[in-house]
């Protein structure tokens, strides 16, 4: 055994179990898409089953399924890449700001809470603060002749509260990577600028957003590679007969006729489809990314 | 500190008052559900909005503690945690330092075997369908091994590791210290920061874990606490389930005092951990 291996051999077995996890969890779940082209059946097995090439494909675009999960899927995003990309930004230039250390640090706290709880907890305190006759806020709505609102069950809420409590959870906790690239700011940037007289909202226009203007390429980038995820658990929590309509996307979708309703195949294509415009989204976001002169992910 | 002039007098407010409200607005509904987990029935549905309760009351609690359904999801939530943060963290830093040695022969392929899994994935069938075959259904198994390494831990983790001088290595090595020792008596013990803050991340998904367990546990006895409290909260709501009984079976404050049970030690154990952060999570992460 030559030197490389004596002292390489160790380093391998410290990788193998990661490399274990990826490849039994992560790459033959790769390979099981085929069953998208298949009549999958269980009991055949993959290799037993029928080769149907795009037919659940088809089916997609055909029932009609396809134009509704997309609709919503997209209108979700609209909202979230205007409401809530920017609200970590907005933050951490306002924690910037603060010169009072202690109080920065309080605010920090606070700010960062949120993202320790789980969707479950936000959306059954949502449904306690708002349930109608009892709930706080309805009671106070109705004192003053306003309510109630039916903030759980009507479906013109339910694109607003998925935002709301999107914010709510995770404004303060994205707002840590932004902080990060404003540390990296040369401070001499802005003495300089005060020496030329610029006030402060100057000094934010001028320094502190194009400082970071490459984080938020990055972010925007990655944000754009879950273009089709938005995620599982919470659409689902939020999800009820009556809102249906507005709430059902790519996601649930795929775990309701997978799962629930055993069709596999057709689930998996719905995932397939998903998964690819996802990856071309990357890409292309990426590529735009590079020719503006920004760094990229890849 | 010196005068400040008009404008930047009017920027330092509203930088302020900005943040107070949005604090304010972060903590209020916890401070909400903290008060009424506190409350009888009867007060939080006669005196709407209250901070603190007039008729102070642990019976919420009481009621949770002997409740079986709810121990034994909290049980089986400290099992799944406990368990699934060890691996998840021992699997992780071990896979991360690995990669990070740059003269290993093959790491740019497993490094983009990683990095790929972030873009394009398999999928919640097929993942699904893996599961299975290997038996792990209605197991915690299912649960541990399937989430066992968040691939984007791993890039972050790395590029820490990276990040430390190589004087170190070289050093270890003269003084005839194979990677094992190295990584164990040296590495680890320099990297805690980075370590405890990846294990309370990791120890947050698991403790919040809801998508997996419904996925993959359909036995009652192995429900987690995050499945339950859907059932408690959502499920009894008779405006959304559709039940046919209009009747609440859980009282306002047993709900509070479940979401308290269930957000409280996450909500303790951060603020310790919170310094490390800001540091923890920018490293590597801005350029991955």
């Amino acid at each position: 055994m030559n030197a490389y291996w004596k002292r390489a051999f160790p380093i391998y077995f410290m990788i193998l179990p990661g490399l274990l996890f990826f490849i039994i969890f992560k790459y033959i779940p790769m390979i099981g898409i085929s069953i998208a082209f298949i009549d999958y059946s269980p009991f055949k097995g993959i290799t037993g089953s029928e080769w149907v090439g795009l037919h659940y494909f088809r089916r997609l675009f055909a029932e009609g399924d396809f134009l509704v999960l997309l609709k919503n899927t997209l209108l979700l995003n609209l909202l979230d890449v205007l409401f809530f990309f920017p609200a970590p930004i907005l933050v951490a230039l306002l924690l910037n700001e603060v010169r009072v250390k202690r109080f920065k640090t309080v605010v920090q706290t606070i700010l960062y809470a949120p993202n320790f709880i789980s969707w479950v907890v936000i959306v059954g305190i949502t449904i306690l603060l708002f349930a109608t006759g009892s709930g706080g806020v309805n009671q106070i709505l109705e004192h003053w002749g306003l309510g109630p609102i039916e903030l759980m069950t009507d479906p013109q809420y339910f694109r607003w509260v998925w935002l709301l409590q999107n914010i709510w959870q995770g404004a303060g906790w994205g707002a840590i990577i932004f902080l990060a690239a404003l540390s990296a700011i040369d401070p001499t940037l802005y003495e300089a600028s005060m020496m030329d007289g610029a006030n402060r909202w100057r000094q934010v226009w001028h320094i502190t957003l194009p400082g970071l203007r490459n984080v938020i390429v990055i972010m925007f980038i990655l944000r754009f590679g879950h273009i089709m995820d938005l995620g599982f658990e919470h659409i689902f929590l939020l999800q009820n007969p009556l809102n249906q309509d507005v709430s059902e996307v790519f996601e649930t979708f795929i775990y309701k006729t997978g799962l629930i309703q055993g069709d596999y195949s057709y689930s998996t294509a719905v995932g397939l489809f998903k998964s690819v415009i996802g990856l071309m989204m990357v890409w292309f976001v990426n590529r735009l990314a590079k020719r503006m002169g920004q760094e990229g992910v890849f | 500190m010196r005068h400040e002039k008009g404008l930047d007098r009017l920027f330092t407010i509203l930088v302020y008052s900005m943040l107070l409200l949005a604090s304010a607005l972060a903590i209020f509904p916890l401070f909400y559900v903290l008060s009424v987990s506190f409350s009888t029935e009867f007060e939080y549905l006669t005196r709407g909005f209250f901070v603190i309760p007039k008729q102070f009351t642990l019976d919420g609690y009481m009621y949770l503690l002997a409740h079986p359904g709810f121990t034994s999801a909290f049980r089986n939530a400290v099992i799944i945690s406990a368990v699934g943060t060890l691996l998840n963290i021992v699997l992780t830093s071990l896979m991360a330092y690995g990669l990070s040695k740059r003269w290993l022969k093959f790491r740019d392929s497993l490094n983009f075997m990683v990095f790929f899994t972030l873009l394009f994935s398999g999928g919640m069938i097929p993942t699904y369908l893996v599961v299975r075959s290997l038996h792990l259904l209605d197991s915690f198994w299912a649960i541990w091994l399937s989430t066992a390494i968040a691939p984007f831990n791993v890039i972050v983790m790395r590029s820490f590791f990276q990040s430390m001088p190589s004087e170190i290595d070289e050093s270890a090595r003269i003084d005839g210290s194979g990677e094992w020792r190295l990584f164990l008596s040296i590495i680890v013990p320099l990297s805690k920061p980075v370590i405890a803050t990846f294990t309370l991340f990791y120890l947050v998904t698991n403790w919040n874990t809801y998508f997996s367990a419904i996925l993959y546990l359909n036995d009652a006895d192995l429900m987690p606490l995050q499945v339950f409290l859907r059932q408690m909260l959502v499920e009894d709501d008779p405006t959304i389930s559709n039940a046919s009984n209009v009747m609440y079976k859980y009282t306002p404050a047993a709900k509070m005092a479940a979401i308290i049970l269930t957000a409280l030690p996450l909500l303790v154990i951060f603020p310790f951990l919170q310094k490390h952060f800001n540091k923890g999570v920018m490293l590597g992460s801005v350029k991955g």
